[in-house]
């Protein structure tokens, strides 16, 4: 049952309709809205509300003004670093200045979100314009600032560096220096941000649900700034549309104003973020200027890499620098590097936030180490596979420590791994020895092959916990404090618990991301909620193994150590004639005063026997089977894999067409290969995304012109080409499981791959992703250009 | 995105329809009246709080205007027909093949369930593939108002973008597309970022050929290249095989977030060469 291809338990209920996400909940709920700046930069001059007063149905109307105490503070710097040394958060309402298009200037609250927005579009607020600040090289050249107090616009300088880099360039026989630009895209999950918040004023409670990726942080967050106790407040992530790491962001404004508001006027109040909303107020990610120079030998050993990144975060840095912290380490990929230095500098500018979206920096370093290989191997004239493979970190060299520190704060030491064996592989799954031979055969089709490697530290600390208990019907009910999005957890810990546990898996019951269930969790984030929480409940599992093995043991008269477990009985091993259900343990482990039914009756006092002697528990013991445990690593485990496309360009449109896409993907042990291969179709689906369709259009006022699906091009099912797929299980050394996160490696070398198929078909360098069909035909003309000074009118 | 307030009617008749409109365009609040069809361009404005009418007629439960009639001379669409029973319709695919060729290209199946082909023309969108099949074949859109009725011709119909040639109280009852004489082929080509996305640019084409299969005339009209439909006389490049060239020296489109005015040019000069060709093709095998 681990390792099986297991369907998903959660989809008949989902794909029936039968979800309750977070709009589903609060029918009764008064609605809340925004006023958003629609200027990138300017200062408030004055609010008025007066006309929004007539609009019949309106409860309140707040600004800045009214936020009393911590709920009017700068939202909380969720992850400080020594390097970001000018950290910016805004104001839960903005206060004087608003830095970006969308920022919250006032909150409505009516009694229908109709009214709402009639009386926030009733909102008059005077601006005073100031210039903004768009585009990396805008924000460095920092004609003019994003924050006054910021200089150069310069949030944070990360150095990440290891052995004597210009030593090592200086030395070497061959060098290459070159820019590469990836633009912004977005998480864009098909269920936007919402909370919902109701105040018991009698049990001076708050619960909170909220459509996040961390339920119990979002908790901490509300109890500080509300000043309540934690206990006071819960948090509940219901069935969540999609994360992708915008919802790992918190608290968001509306996850404080949204409880405040309810819990000052004693009402139920419900916020569902649209979609404009989300385009334009909650967060983008991957813009990066890469300027890489790289020194090699013949072989195309790489001697010396030194890597200069422009970094955008946008107006605001809640999230601190763990973009450019990824990008700079996992930009090393499978290679062991001569030297190496990334410097990033990270940038202001006036347009929306930049935080973690599935890959969280990686594909961006893995564009810039694949497009070097890639370089290279065309210097040198070399197979693009051999360059990469004389770089290799070989089998036997693990644990290998790339000298670097990883977003943990830990050092950056891979702690398992087979990169020849994969690159033999994808080799063999996507034909890259007979392509040549293949596409001399087809000369009248412009085709192209590429390929890129990756390495994905996964399963970052500090810890997770899970909770494990057997009712006397014999139900297992299995909790977490990490919340889902998607993931299939209802499934893969439900596998976890059934094969340490030895019961059926329709008896198990998974709950995540509650905090009356479980109070102590991190997030579902980092590719780290199999690793974390997967071993976690592994571990609470054991625990509550033994405990029955224990009670069992003295009902059958047995040792423990002679019992097993099989499909929920406990029984002495080779012998099935002496047993006991779980559910029969499971009321014995509960001394009872007070029977309720016949089969807890057995457990009262004048039904055990047990030594008259000895408490009814035995010290050290508790009443209940059940078990809580933490998973809390030393560091990160990394997981790794390789991707190949075969792309064909329309010699006249200058479309690309992804003909064939290949992944082959070790994220150690599998747990459900079913459930890893979804990953990697949606993570690709998102790759392929940001290689060819998706970016975030700025114009030079700050204003996103293509706030919409209808012009954000987030690609449709069918743009996405048919995903081969094959697996390599190297196990990790470093959790009771062996395995390794795989919730974001999909999407992480795509850009790379189509850019290297692109040039391979082209013969003409793709430096810039996304690559369009206008792109394309630039770069054609371009390259005809120099070609031909005098083209053909 | 929840729209603004706005009155609502649900005429049964045209008669009803007319008077509400004609209510509306008198009206006092000045935001006039929307027609409500299939809403898929409507609705969105309005969740959007781009278009805030004082009121929306909905024309769904007229049924005199579900007609869709097809004749030797044409396919007459009725208000109500949805573009997914256009593109199913044998009898219209057999009087003019260009309708269900374009209508293909149309949104998704899920939207063409519910737009309606006149809605489509009246909103007079410069990237929808409709007001270019229209201007093609020189098709009409007939209007009716209080005052009366009139046929309008594609060439006048479309003013601007998203500028039909309506007036305050004018309801859109019924469009014609002329039939495909014999002889003659018809082709449509568009290129879309994604499946089902307005096309950067797209080209309806109709060819003519004589007995011996020469091009006796060629024509096309561009969706995506300016504010309305173009149509361009390519006779003389189709029998030259400079069509391409020929498109690119006479289009000049405007950039866009999607393609820049190089790239657009180019697009429709290949869409052009390749749907005239395909026109040409069909006409002589209808010899």
């Amino acid at each position: 049952m681990f390792g099986d291809p297991v369907v998903r338990r959660e989809d008949p209920r989902l794909l029936a309709g039968q979800g309750r996400f977070l709009d589903d909940l609060g029918r009764n709920a008064l609605a809340a809205a925004f006023v958003r700046s629609p200027h990138a930069h300017a200062r408030i001059l004055d609010i008025d509300v007066a006309d929004a007063l007539d609009v019949d149905g309106l409860v309140a109307v707040y600004t800045w003004e009214d936020l009393p105490g911590r709920v009017g503070e700068p939202l909380p710097l969720l992850i400080p670093h020594p390097a970001l040394t000018h950290g910016r958060t805004a104001y839960p309402l903005a206060r004087d200045v608003v830095r970006h298009v969308g920022e919250p200037v006032a909150m409505v609250v009516a009694r229908d979100r109709y009214l709402a927005e009639d009386a926030a579009e009733r909102v008059r607020v005077e601006y005073g314009t100031l210039p903004a600040v768009v585009g990396l090289e805008n924000a460095a050249a920092a004609e003019h600032l994003v924050h006054d107090d910021v200089p150069g616009n310069v949030g944070a300088v990360l150095r990440q560096e290891t052995g004597d880099v210009d030593a090592a360039i200086a030395a070497a026989p061959h060098v290459l220096e070159f820019r590469l630009d990836i633009e912004r895209s977005a998480s864009t999950p098909l269920e936007g941000r919402g909370v919902y918040a109701r105040w018991d004023a009698d049990d001076g409670s708050l619960r909170v649900y909220s459509s996040t990726q961390t339920s119990t942080s979002v908790r901490a967050a509300v109890a500080t700034k509300l000043e309540l106790p934690p206990g006071k407040v819960e948090v509940i992530a219901p069935d969540v549309g999609g994360g992708f790491g915008v919802k790992i962001v918190h608290p968001w404004p509306e996850e404080i104003l949204v409880p405040w508001a309810a819990r000052l006027l004693d009402r139920e109040i419900k916020w569902t973020e649209d979609r404009r909303e989300h385009f334009v107020a909650s967060a983008h990610e991957r813009a990066q200027i890469q300027y890489v120079r790289v020194g090699f030998d013949d072989a195309g050993r790489v001697l010396g890499l030194d890597v200069r990144i422009l970094h955008d975060h946008g107006a605001y840095t809640p999230y601190g620098i763990i973009i450019p912290i990824v990008t700079s380490t996992q930009l090393l990929g499978p290679y062991k590097i001569g030297a190496y230095r990334a410097e990033v500098t990270s940038l202001y500018t006036n347009t929306l936030i930049v935080t973690p979206y599935r890959g969280a920096g990686r594909p961006q370093g893995v564009f810039c180490m694949e497009r070097t290989m890639d370089r290279i191997a065309r210097h040198l004239g070399r197979d693009r596979t051999e360059v990469r493979a004389v770089n290799f970190i070989r089998p036997d060299e693990f644990p290998y420590d790339q000298g670097l520190t990883f977003q943990d704060g830990r050092p950056l030491i891979y702690d398992s791994g087979d990169y020849p064996g994969l690159l033999a592989k994808i080799k063999e799954l996507i034909g890259w020895d007979g392509f040549a031979a293949a596409r001399a055969a087809d000369p009248s089709r412009r085709l192209g092959i590429g390929l890129a490697c990756y390495v994905e530290g996964t399963g970052v600390g500090p810890y997770e916990g899970g909770h494990v208990e057997i009712d006397p019907t014999g139900r297992v009910h299995v909790s977490t404090g990490l919340t889902s999005q998607g993931q299939g957890h209802q499934t893969a810990f439900a596998q976890i618990a059934a094969a340490e546990l030895g019961v059926p898996l329709q008896d198990v019951h998974v709950v995540t991301g509650d905090t009356r269930r479980f109070g102590y969790a991190v997030g579902t984030f980092a590719s780290r909620a199999a690793v974390m929480s997967g071993n976690a409940i592994a571990l609470a599992c054991r625990r509550v193994r033994a405990k029955a093995l224990r009670v069992a043991g003295e009902a059958l008269e047995a040792d423990p150590a002679d019992l097993e477990i099989t499909d929920g009985v406990v029984h002495v091993r080779g012998d099935r004639s002496a047993r006991l259900p779980l559910r029969t343990v499971a009321v014995l482990s509960n001394p009872l005063r007070y029977s309720f039914d016949a089969e807890s009756a057995v457990a009262t006092q004048f039904a055990v026997g047990g030594s008259p002697d000895e408490p009814p528990v035995p010290p050290g013991e508790e009443p209940g089977l059940e078990g809580r445990d933490y998973y809390s690593p030393v560091r990160s485990t990394f997981a790794a894999g390789m991707h190949a496309a075969i792309v064909e360009t329309d010699p006249d449109t200058a479309e690309v067409r992804v003909l064939r896409y290949a992944v082959v993907h070790d994220c150690g042990r599998l747990i459900n290969p079913r459930i890893v291969e979804g990953q990697i179709h949606g993570g690709v689906a998102q790759g392929i995304a940001g290689a060819l369709y998706e970016r975030m259009a700025y114009d030079a006022s700050g204003q996103l012109v293509n706030a919409s699906f209808m012009d954000f091009l987030m690609p449709y099912a069918t743009e996405i080409p048919h995903i081969e797929t094959d697996h390599q299980e190297t196990p990790s050394p470093l959790n009771p499981l062996g395995v390794k996160g795989a919730g974001e490696a999909g999407v992480i070398p795509v850009s790379a791959v189509i850019a290297a198929a692109v040039e391979d078909a082209e013969g003409i360098e793709v430096n810039a992703m996304p690559l369009s069909p206008d792109d394309l035909f630039h770069l054609r003309r371009r390259a005809a250009g120099r070609c031909h000074p005098e083209p053909p009118g | 995105m929840k729209p603004p307030p706005f009155g609502y009617h649900a005429p049964r008749t045209v008669g009803e329809a007319l008077d509400a409109l004609a209510r509306g365009a008198d009206g006092p609040d000045g935001g006039g009246t929307k027609v409500l069809a299939g809403g898929q361009s409507l609705i969105p404005l309005l969740n959007m709080r781009l278009a805030a009418p004082a009121a929306l007629v909905d024309i769904n439960g007229v049924t005199e205007l579900d007609g869709l009639e097809a004749t030797a001379e044409g396919v007459r669409v009725g208000a109500l027909a949805r573009h997914s029973r256009v593109e199913r319709s044998a009898a219209a695919a057999r009087v003019q093949p260009l309708l269900r060729r374009a209508l293909r290209h149309v949104a998704h199946p899920v939207i063409r369930n519910r737009g309606t082909v006149v809605g489509s023309l009246v909103h007079a969108d410069p990237a929808a593939e409709l007001p270019a099949v229209l201007a093609l074949l020189g098709g009409a859109v007939e209007l009716a108002s209080a005052r009366g009725r009139r046929t309008v011709r594609a060439r006048d119909f479309f003013r601007g973008p998203l500028e039909p040639a309506l007036e305050p109280g004018e309801l859109a009852v019924a469009a014609f597309f002329p039939a495909r004489p014999p002889g003659t082929g018809v082709a449509f080509a568009e290129f879309a970022r994604r499946h089902g996305d307005y096309a950067l640019a797209g080209v309806a084409a109709l060819a003519a050929v004589d007995g011996r299969g020469e091009v006796t005339a060629a024509r096309a009209a561009f969706l995506g290249v300016a504010g309305v439909p173009v149509v361009l006389d390519l006779t003389g490049p189709a029998t030259t095989g400079r069509v391409a060239a020929a498109v690119r020296d006479r289009l000049d489109p405007e950039a866009d977030l999607h393609a820049s005015a190089d790239y657009r040019r180019h697009l429709a000069g290949v869409l052009a060469e390749r749907a005239v060709t395909e026109a040409t093709t069909e006409a002589r095998e209808d010899r």
